[in-house]
């Protein structure tokens, strides 16, 4: 990968028998301040605000946002999604893939370095443990030998294990909150009185809050994350990723500041290795491009600093391409390498998808009806008069008001509805976000058609009772009508 | 327990089981350490194998945790296979089936139940058909029990009797239609076969006029003559059947299997066999006593608004 001589194979100096499995080394990342920084600090508010804040928000009486799988319907502001509705989700899946792969492309691993939840949720952890336990060489200090257990170790300890578990507790109880409505949630956990289930889920998503952002961290995009994984792999030559210039910092070494290092023979590389100690993932970017670096821009920051401590230009790590190093080109020259085939289609699918994906919100008919034939009695002669069939019709109204819904079928001469009691079938009353199941026998007259099996059609229209104005939403089903012989 | 044809396959089966979870452990312990080549350069270290030239494989060790959770997770195949079925035939020590599963989560869902139905089981039929509730739920369990013969409206099919119509073969009463459902009913009409071709018309035009339906007279003349020898027994002699054997009422123009003259020609030549079957084990009581409430109201809840 990176140090390997291309002249053949290195020489060999030493055969250890090594162990195939390490013991975790703990990592402790350097605080650093700067442009990317504050991007991360950025969309970690967006983020959260997003997260903690929707729950409390309400509309139409409700939560605004609210996952109810018990009644299978999930609320988002005006909108109610149904279990039909899942084509939405699936759309929803596929743009989020589709936006990855077209960040990945751009820029390599974004969303790790910025936007992920393990990123966001470990950075706010590390914040608090700075202000608790002080800097990297403070934090190495009080785990190492020389701070043995006294009452400030525990002091510092108890203090972050509290306050971590505050937030992760936090977290939870807010993960909890988009499926059961968050102020009951709150009250009943006031009131000690949350369901087993609900107490589950909310230890379960705040220990996981806890140990994957307190303890796991890095070792999750190292072993465990699969978007890690298939991201590595989806960035070409032309993908803008966090890069050591080594033709620029080779030679490395230290120097006095004086000196002009050109005639000591060294690269801008001043060898302070900030860059290693600010990485969340203890990796030394120098070494070239590697599937541990989450993208995070962390060694950009604190490198930057350091050049300009030394009076050199910035950017000795900086994002760029494959291409714009080997061809040593500039960064402008590799922007206009953003826009090839591959980035162009994903954009125009995520185009497609999007405009389909609103169309079909914006245009989305809250009537919904679902007709199904009997299929034990198939018809049935009424007093040598009528030919009836039975069907069972699902009225489901998704939308949040009051909507009456009349019954015609057509398709055959004189066709009547009637419910189980014999009566016409006029108007039903469906009430919001509610359905109905009524078995019908829809009739016709004896002789008036030949055996065989008919195309019917049920012509439902409802009224939409919105405030003072009437929305008419209609919906035309197919089914069969037998006439026996 | 075991379902397989002879017990070689129970033991393969379980040596196969046993040996890959000892195969795993294995691999896991003789897998710790790989002799590991250190370069001049620095680089990173290798175990020295080398594909096309520059594809060397490196030692990037796993975390030691990983280790755990593997020994974990075969440790814990280990246990589930002691104390639950999939060691060939062997039952588990935990007592556990999945039909022994079904039967305790339906007895929870029906023990949660109990609640919601309890206070329908204190009422009388009559009494819970009039609760509009109730018959909602009645419904319900109509469409998922019953609907499949009778009809989703209930008003039955050719062979199923429909319910609405207030003719009842066994009897209309709430306690006569709890026994229908609880004990289920076989209804057997026997087969004539044995008469001459021309006797059965004549027969199956009688009957055609009991209920007013047209007829030839010739044939009902002498119909009448075969009905009381043969028929009687369980139609009566006015034929209007008898709800102790569920034998039709043959003049009320309400036919099971069709009144045209081939139907009945057919019906008496072959005979019909009709089988209710019984509720008992598949409905609880208040289940089935919520059903006979909206059967029961079917034919005579007159006042009730339809849904």
């Amino acid at each position: 990968m990176s140090n390997h001589s291309p002249i053949g194979k290195p020489i060999p100096i030493d055969v250890i028998e090594e162990s195939l499995y390490e013991i975790r080394r703990k990592i402790y990342p350097r605080s650093v301040s700067g442009l990317f920084a504050r991007w991360r600090l950025i969309l970690v508010f967006a983020t959260q605000l997003l997260f903690y804040g929707l729950p409390w928000i309400s509309w139409n009486d409700r939560q605004a946002v609210l996952f109810d799988l018990i009644q299978r319907k999930f609320y988002i502001f005006g909108l109610v999604l149904w279990p039909q509705d899942v084509i939405y989700l699936t759309l929803l899946l596929i743009l989020s893939a589709l936006a990855l792969f077209l960040f990945t492309a751009i820029a390599g691993r974004l969303f790790c370095g910025y936007a992920c939840p393990q990123t966001v949720y470990t950075e706010i952890f590390m914040w608090i443990e700075r202000k608790v336990e002080g800097d990297r060489f403070a934090r190495i200090r009080l785990d190492g030998e020389e701070w043995p257990w006294g009452i400030r170790k525990w002091r510092l300890k108890i203090t972050k294990h509290f306050l971590w578990l505050l937030i992760a507790f936090w977290t939870g109880f807010t993960f909890i909150g988009y499926f059961t409505p968050i102020e009951t949630l709150g009250a009943a956990f006031l009131h000690l009185s949350l369901g087993p289930w609900q107490t589950f889920w909310l230890c379960f998503y705040s220990f996981a809050t806890w140990g994957n952002a307190g303890f796991m961290r890095e070792q999750v995009c190292k072993y465990m994350c699969p978007y890690a994984r298939f991201q590595s792999v989806m960035v070409d030559k032309d993908t803008f990723l966090v890069t050591y210039d080594k033709v620029r910092g080779e030679p490395r070494g230290s120097r006095n500041k004086s000196a002009d290092h050109a005639t000591l023979g060294l690269g801008d590389c001043v060898d302070c290795s900030i860059c290693v100690q600010v990485c969340p993932t203890g990796i030394d970017i120098r070494d070239g491009l590697q599937y541990m670096c989450i993208g995070c821009g962390a060694c950009i920051d604190a490198c930057d600093q350091v050049m300009e401590k030394v009076d050199y230009p910035k950017g000795l790590i900086r994002y760029t391409t494959e291409r714009a190093i080997e061809e040593k080109e500039t960064n402008q020259s590799a922007i206009r390498h953003i826009l090839r085939p591959r980035v162009l289609i994903y954009i125009a699918f995520i185009t497609v998808l999007t405009s389909a994906f609103l169309i079909s919100l914006v245009t989305r008919n809250p009537l919904r009806v679902d007709v199904m034939r009997d299929r034990g009695a198939l018809a049935r002669e009424v007093d040598g008069v009528r030919i009836e069939n039975i069907y069972r019709i699902q009225i489901m109204n998704a939308s949040e008001n009051n909507m009456n819904v009349q019954l015609k079928a057509s398709g055959l001469s004189d066709l009547r509805i009637l419910n189980s009691q014999g009566e016409l079938v006029t108007e039903i009353a469906v009430g919001p976000a509610s359905n109905l199941l009524i078995p019908v026998k829809v009739s016709t007259t004896v002789g008036a058609h030949e055996p065989g099996n008919y195309p019917i059609h049920f012509d439902v229209i409802g009224r939409e009772v919105s405030g003072s104005e009437l929305i008419t939403r209609t919906r035309d089903e197919k089914s069969s009508f037998i006439i026996p012989r | 327990m075991s379902d397989f044809f002879n017990s070689g396959w129970s033991n393969y089966i379980t040596l196969v089981s046993l040996v890959g979870i000892v195969w795993c452990i294995w691999l896991l312990a003789s897998q710790r350490k790989a002799k590991v080549i250190h370069t001049a350069d620095g680089a990173v270290a290798d175990t020295g194998h080398v594909w096309d030239g520059d594809l060397r494989e490196l030692n990037n060790p796993l975390p030691r945790w990983w280790a755990w959770m593997f020994l974990l997770s075969c440790i814990f195949a280990l246990v589930y296979l002691v104390l639950f079925p999939g060691l060939g035939s062997f039952p588990g020590v935990a007592g556990y089936t999945t039909d022994g599963a079904l039967m305790s989560s339906m007895t929870e869902a029906n023990d949660e139940l109990k609640p919601v139905y309890a206070k329908y089981v204190k009422m009388d039929i009559e009494e819970v058909a009039a609760d509009p509730k109730a018959r909602e739920m009645g419904q319900r369990l109509f469409l998922n029990s019953c609907a499949q013969c009778h009809g989703s409206d209930a008003g039955g099919a050719k062979g199923f009797p429909n319910l609405t119509d207030g003719d009842w073969l066994y009897g209309g009463s709430p306690e006569n239609i709890k026994t229908t459902l609880i004990n289920g009913r076989n209804g057997v009409m026997p087969a004539y076969g044995h008469l001459e071709t021309a006797q059965i018309v004549d027969l199956a035009n009688y009957v055609r006029s009991l209920s007013g339906l047209p007829a030839d007279d010739a044939k009902v003349a002498r119909g009448a003559e075969l009905f009381k020898s043969n028929c009687v027994a369980c139609h009566g002699v006015d034929g209007k059947g008898n709800i102790a054997l569920g034998a039709p009422n043959l003049t009320d123009k309400t036919w099971l299997y069709g009144g045209s003259e081939a139907t009945i020609v057919e019906t008496l030549t072959k005979g019909r066999m009709a089988m209710m079957p019984s509720q008992d084990k598949v409905l609880s009581p208040e289940k089935i006593h919520l059903l006979t409430a909206y059967v029961w109201g079917l034919s005579n809840n007159k006042t009730a608004a339809a849904k």
